[in-house]
């Protein structure tokens, strides 16, 4: 658990980041560091986008998985890392 | 018997037909079967026997003779082998029939002058064909013979159908006309001298071909051609289903969320440990990557942005757009204080006072009193006759328009009296729809010498509408007056609290009477029953007004108390400061020098609001009540207006000022924040300026070095964070950007040769800042601010907030060092002290001194023995 919130926290630090949310493979959150209401609608969108990308990446070569999605937008970037279980978003503002 | 004949050499070729076609038929057949016929040579003796002599008997015309069988079998066995027979014997002996045909071949056709034909076909054939022939010949007319020949063409008969043809068919009725148009020859290539001729004005100019109903051509279509399909049956149905009543739906639903249990389960999961380990250093990396460059960050456009300088150095200046002086208003007057018009754009108010020293004023006196003082309004679209003019009591230091309500303005004067004045009336003549003072003879059509209404081309003087009791004002000129923001009012202990009514009541003056007051524009809340209000009202009945002027403000006409006084002690020392200019902190969103106000529609009416109970309105916390103030003296204050209760007298007083700081040389004349920065303000005075951080108690953020000419004015750019104009008494301006040079201005431009006294800057629209600028002269100059100094540089403002949070950073370390330093000195004092508090030692006399030398050296000497015999250089 204090392995989880140690690394969290060094992501959290890291100049711009707004927020992290952690969510469970069906899209429902876990863990977050924005509000309520935020977290669910990123966790909700981001879970469709991502198997959509997962499933686009698998379509092409069924050997190739995908590992890392980012989607760079005018106010910010989302970054987010999928895995069996689980996956982890990341806003970031990079030019702060 | 073979008879010879000789071979007849008359070629006699002249043959007739007949024998010439027999002759061919018989060439044909005998050419073919040579072995019917047997040629042969007829001796003459032969000949003679057999009666067929050549040319005698047999001729051309008949070669045919019939021999008997026997006289030939007579021959052979007469004349043996001598015989022309001989050779055939056998097939004359075989020969059928009695008589052999013996045809005289004239022409030599198989070699020999006769030929003998050895069968009976032959002979048949050779005898019959010619005869067959002429028979022939008559029986073919009466056999039907079926020979096949092409049909011979009959004529052709007519039916009835080229009647139809012969009507459709287009003849001329007549011979086509032909006509024949030539011209001089000497015309041929002449040049043509064209003219336009009205065809309707000669008389048969033109033929006219009207149309009209011709009954000719209405036909009836007797046939018509179209196409038909047949398709199944097509019935149309509809039905109707029952709709009972609408009704709503709606679905509401929440996302799916664990329960915080779960939440914690799967956080403890081992799985969820090894994800986030794994995961991280992905993240780590993009981060990094974004923190280190912007990859999306478009170089190109952004470039355009700094490269500003597009112009050459000229761009760089103001240029002088208009100037506005009054010939009757301006002469020995100056301007104290300028607005710009919050609504109308292009209408800029001047406040004009005596250009008089103190003495001055009281020799002259009387003749003040004959002219009033006036604040003018100016429009662009008239620089020599003002718009609007209003009359002040006494010279009218500051003034300002209600940020509610544009057409209230309040000024202070120099006697200590607050003035309002209202320009509702005329409001329209401000926007130029009925244009004033020389415009109105254009809009006139007939204008009379003489005769002109002269109320229309003269500006028209308003007279204020209220006006302050002089006991109970300030007792110095008012130097700085203030409207309060709408968001909050202040109760009469300085508590701010909420502003029901969402004007903006209040007003805050300040003088050198050492005192800042808080006014408000409301009937006073006098506690009394609802009662004699009512009656109170009923009383003033709409009295003359001798002076046309509005009746909104007459219950404060002459009895208007301020609602709070603030008094500044000194920190220190007894006494007060006299203030001269302050400045609140913004406490709503807009207060910017550039905002639009707000126009409202429904103007409240000022006669009837009152000052509500202080207990009803619930107090707002989060308002900052401190503020500072500019003293004479070339102090900067920073205090609060909140009262305070002295716990014995239970009085209320001002508390004393948290922090003051001693900067300028001279009077403090500006006092002003930033519009982009809440808590940065520039205070002017003396012959600095210095930008101040609201928070930092230490010291400017900047401080100027002193310059040549003294500061007179100082006003923040509108649209660039770091820029702000200084206005100096050689009349000229400073413009200072923080973000290009902060040792010296990066700009200065002379105006006019009087010192400055306000500068204002105003945004008309994006292409065009304007900053108007007022000198000691009475003359207001409106500059136009170029390109480079009004448009900001991308992250101008961010640049800017840098720059302040390192010059605070600075001040912090400074501070830190001086402390550092502090203790050192401190630390260095004790030890001196501690030094010098030591008894002082014996003092050695001289002889003392040199046994004590000589046995220093006596000991070195040892030493030097003791080392050399170590390293064996020393002879022991």
């Amino acid at each position: 658990m204090a392995e989880v919130e140690e690394t969290l926290k060094r992501i959290q630090c890291q100049k711009g980041v707004q927020g992290i949310i952690i969510a469970n493979a069906e899209g429902i959150p876990i863990k977050t560091t924005l509000d309520n209401a935020s977290t669910v609608q990123y966790a909700g969108l981001i879970h469709q986008l991502l198997m959509k990308a997962r499933s686009t990446v698998r379509d092409i070569d069924p050997q190739n998985d995908l590992t890392f999605l980012r989607i760079r937008s005018k106010k910010n970037e989302i970054m987010i890392a999928p895995d069996k279980d689980y996956f982890l978003i990341v806003i970031q503002n990079p030019s702060e | 018997m073979a008879s010879q004949r000789p071979r007849s050499t008359a070629s006699s070729k002249g043959k007739d037909k007949k024998n010439g076609a027999a002759s061919s038929i018989e060439n044909l057949a005998e050419t073919a079967p040579p072995s019917d016929i047997f040629p042969m040579v007829l001796t003459s003796a032969t000949q003679e026997l057999f009666e067929c002599r050549a040319d005698e008997d047999v001729t051309g015309d008949s070669p045919y003779k019939l021999l008997r069988k026997e006289d030939i079998v007579q021959d052979m066995k007469t004349r043996a082998a001598v015989s022309d027979f001989s050779p055939i014997k056998q097939v004359v002996l075989d020969y059928p029939e009695d008589e052999m045909l013996l045809v005289f071949d004239r022409d030599f056709t198989y070699g020999q002058s006769f030929y003998l034909v050895l069968t009976v076909e032959a002979k048949e054939r050779l005898l019959r064909p010619p005869e067959l022939e002429n028979e022939e010949a008559e029986e073919d007319d009466s056999e039907d013979y079926a020979i096949p020949t092409t049909p011979v063409p009959q004529p052709w008969v007519s039916l009835g159908s080229d009647r139809e043809i012969e009507d459709e068919t287009f003849t001329d009725s007549r011979p086509r006309l032909k006509y024949k148009i030539s011209r001089i020859r000497r015309e041929f290539g002449a040049p043509v001298i064209f003219s336009d001729r009205n065809a309707v004005e000669t008389k048969d100019g033109f033929m006219e071909c009207a149309s009209y109903q011709d009954k000719t051509f209405s036909l009836k279509e007797m046939e018509r051609g179209c196409g038909t399909q047949a398709i199944p049956d097509v019935i149309s149905a509809s039905t109707q289903t029952q709709w009972t009543y609408p009704k709503n739906m709606c679905t509401q639903y929440e996302p799916r969320e664990f329960s915080e249990e779960d939440k914690e389960n799967c956080l403890q999961s081992e799985n969820l440990k090894n994800f986030v380990k794994s995961v991280a250093v992905r993240f780590e990396l993009a981060i990094q990557q974004n923190e280190i460059m912007d990859v999306f960050f478009d170089d190109w456009a952004a470039l355009s942005e700094e490269d500003a300088a597009f112009g050459g150095k000229a761009d760089t200046y103001m240029k002088e757009y208009q100037s506005f002086t009054d010939l009757h208003h301006s002469k020995e007057r100056t301007i104290s204080h300028i607005n710009w018009h919050p609504t109308i754009p292009g209408v800029i108010v001047a406040a004009m006072t005596e250009r008089l020293s103190f003495e001055e004023r009281i020799c002259g006196s009387s003749k003040l009193v004959l002219n009033p003082s006036l604040i003018l309004f100016w429009s662009f679209s008239d620089p020599i006759n003002p718009q609007l003019m209003l009359e002040c009591p006494d010279d009218v230091f500051s003034f300002e328009f209600c940020p509610s309500d544009p057409n209230i303005i309040v000024g202070g004067c120099m006697n200590g009296q607050v003035v309002l004045w209202d320009i509702s009336a005329h409001v329209d003549r401000l926007r130029g729809t009925r244009g004033g003072g020389g415009k109105s003879m254009s809009n006139n059509t007939v204008v009379l010498q003489g005769f002109e209404d002269k109320l229309e081309s003269e500006t028209p003087v308003v007279r204020y509408c209220a006006v302050s009791g002089i006991d109970a004002g300030h007792k110095a000129p008012i130097t700085d007056i203030q409207w309060l923001p709408e968001g909050f009012e202040v109760s009469r202990t300085g508590i701010p609290i909420e502003n029901k009514a969402g004007t903006c009541v209040q007003i805050v003056t300040c003088a050198p009477d050492c005192c800042v007051m808080f006014w408000d524009i409301r009937v006073p809340w006098t506690g009394g029953q609802p009662l004699e209000e009512k009656k109170q009202k009923t009383d003033e009945r709409p009295l003359d007004n001798p002076h046309g002027v509005p009746n909104m403000f007459k219950h404060l006409d002459l009895s208007w108390k301020p609602l709070m006084k603030v008094s500044l002690p000194k920190i220190d020392s007894s006494g007060e400061y006299s203030p001269l200019k302050f400045c609140l902190r913004h406490n709503t969103s807009d207060s910017q020098v550039a905002t639009v106000y707000a126009e409202r529609s429904d103007i409240p009416d000022y006669s009837l609001l009152r000052v509500p109970s202080a207990k009803n309105l619930k107090p707002l916390e989060d308002i900052c009540t401190k503020f500072y103030v500019g003293t004479e003296d070339g102090e900067l204050i920073y205090t609060d207006w909140k009262m305070e209760k002295d716990n014995d007298s239970g009085r209320l007083f001002s508390p004393k000022p948290s922090h003051r700081y001693i900067i300028h040389d001279g009077l403090v004349n500006t006092v002003r924040r930033s519009p982009f920065f809440e808590d940065i303000i520039l205070t002017v005075g003396g012959w600095t300026f210095a930008i101040w951080k609201e928070g930092v108690m230490v010291s400017p953020i900047i401080l100027s070095h002193c310059s040549q000419t003294r500061c007179t004015k100082g006003c923040w750019s509108g649209s660039r964070p770091g820029v702000f104009f200084i206005g100096k008494e050689d009349g000229s301006i400073e413009v200072w950007d923080l973000l290009e040079k902060t040792h010296e201005p990066s700009q200065v431009q002379n105006i006019t040769t009087f010192q400055i006294t306000s500068i204002k800057p105003w945004i008309i629209s994006s292409k065009q800042h304007l900053l108007a600028v007022s000198d000691h002269f009475g003359t207001l100059h409106i500059l136009e601010i170029p390109w480079t100094l009004r448009s900001p540089s991308s992250n101008e403002k961010q640049s800017i907030s840098k720059y302040f949070d390192k010059e605070v950073d600075r001040l912090i370390y400074v501070e830190k060092r001086r402390e550092v330093r502090a203790k050192e000195k401190e630390e260095a004092e004790a030890e001196d002290l501690k030094r010098r508090m030591q008894p002082v030692a014996q003092e050695k006399s001289l002889e003392q001194m040199e046994e004590e030398a000589q046995k220093e050296y006596e000991a070195y000497l040892a030493m030097e023995k003791v080392i050399m015999k170590d390293m064996g250089l020393a002879e022991d």
